[in-house]
């Protein structure tokens, strides 16, 4: 079923960042922003295993396999955060997150 | 339209309507959800393109742990509050995002692309080429991604940590 032209499979990841890219700019909830940065990560992998397949290379699904350990640190590490901004504020609007603006 | 076309558009409408749904859904664990089954599809996108490992360790990791662990954090939190949404804000986010959108499509619709992939060989993405791949060229990544792992646990655990 690889015999589809690579352009649709391209095509079709980049609609997929921009549905998150839309995510993380509207949504004003922290854990929704986090889950839509997920799925820009697997647009993203779903771009370098089509290359993969298409260039008969190894070098992407590698590529993909630190994706996946760096999205697994990031999610963690970004929960964390999360748990320890509600503690603080009672409340996950990133709107109200800035101590540090100017 | 033959099989395969069919199969493909079916899987990538699907794929964009649980983006969509992850993005524009009000509740929390709705997102979630949606967002399970945009991993769950494409895994089926790894699979249907030659890499069967990777898409096992999406389901497992991604559609598994990951999603666990938000799950766990909104049920944790137990958030009640509905967000506002703001149109003008909305609408401009929205318009940007299709500008996004388009430009990528238009650039990779002119992009040169192989037309006919390599032929593939049995082996090609099995677990014996990604080890082999990953140990002989990519060792030093590996371990690297192995010592990241280990600095995240500790980092989760202090950040998360009452009265730190």
């Amino acid at each position: 079923m690889g015999t589809l032209p690579l352009n649709y499979y391209l095509i079709l990841s980049a609609i997929v960042f921009s549905i998150g890219v839309t995510g993380v700019l509207v949504r004003r909830n922290l854990i929704v922003v986090l889950m839509s940065i997920e799925l820009m990560l697997n647009a993203v992998n779903l771009t370098f295993i089509a290359f993969s397949r298409f260039l008969g290379s190894m070098e992407g699904q590698v590529a993909v396999f630190f994706v996946m350990a760096v999205a697994a640190a990031e999610a963690v590490i970004g929960l964390a955060i999360v748990i320890s901004v509600f503690r603080h504020r009672q409340s996950l609007d990133p709107q109200e997150m800035q101590l540090l603006k100017w | 339209m033959d099989l395969p076309t069919l199969i493909f558009f079916t899987l990538a409408a699907l794929l964009i309507g649980a983006s969509l749904l992850v993005v524009f859904l009000r509740s929390v664990v709705h997102s979630a959800m949606a967002l399970v089954a945009a991993l769950l599809i494409i895994a089926v996108f790894f699979v249907i393109l030659q890499a069967p490992m990777l898409g096992v360790l999406q389901v497992l990791v991604y559609a598994g742990a990951i999603m666990v662990l938000f799950l766990f954090v909104i049920m944790f939190l137990n958030l009640t509050a509905t967000e506002p949404w703001r149109v003008a804000w909305l609408s401009f986010a929205g318009v940007s995002a299709l500008l996004l959108g388009g430009v990528l499509a238009a650039m990779l619709t002119e992009t040169e692309t192989p037309a006919d992939p390599v032929a593939a060989t049995e082996l090609f993405g099995s677990p014996e080429m990604l080890a082999r791949s990953l140990f002989n060229d990519f060792v030093l990544p590996f371990e690297v991604a192995s010592v990241l792992l280990l600095v995240a646990i500790v980092g989760a655990v202090v950040l998360a940590k009452r009265g730190s």
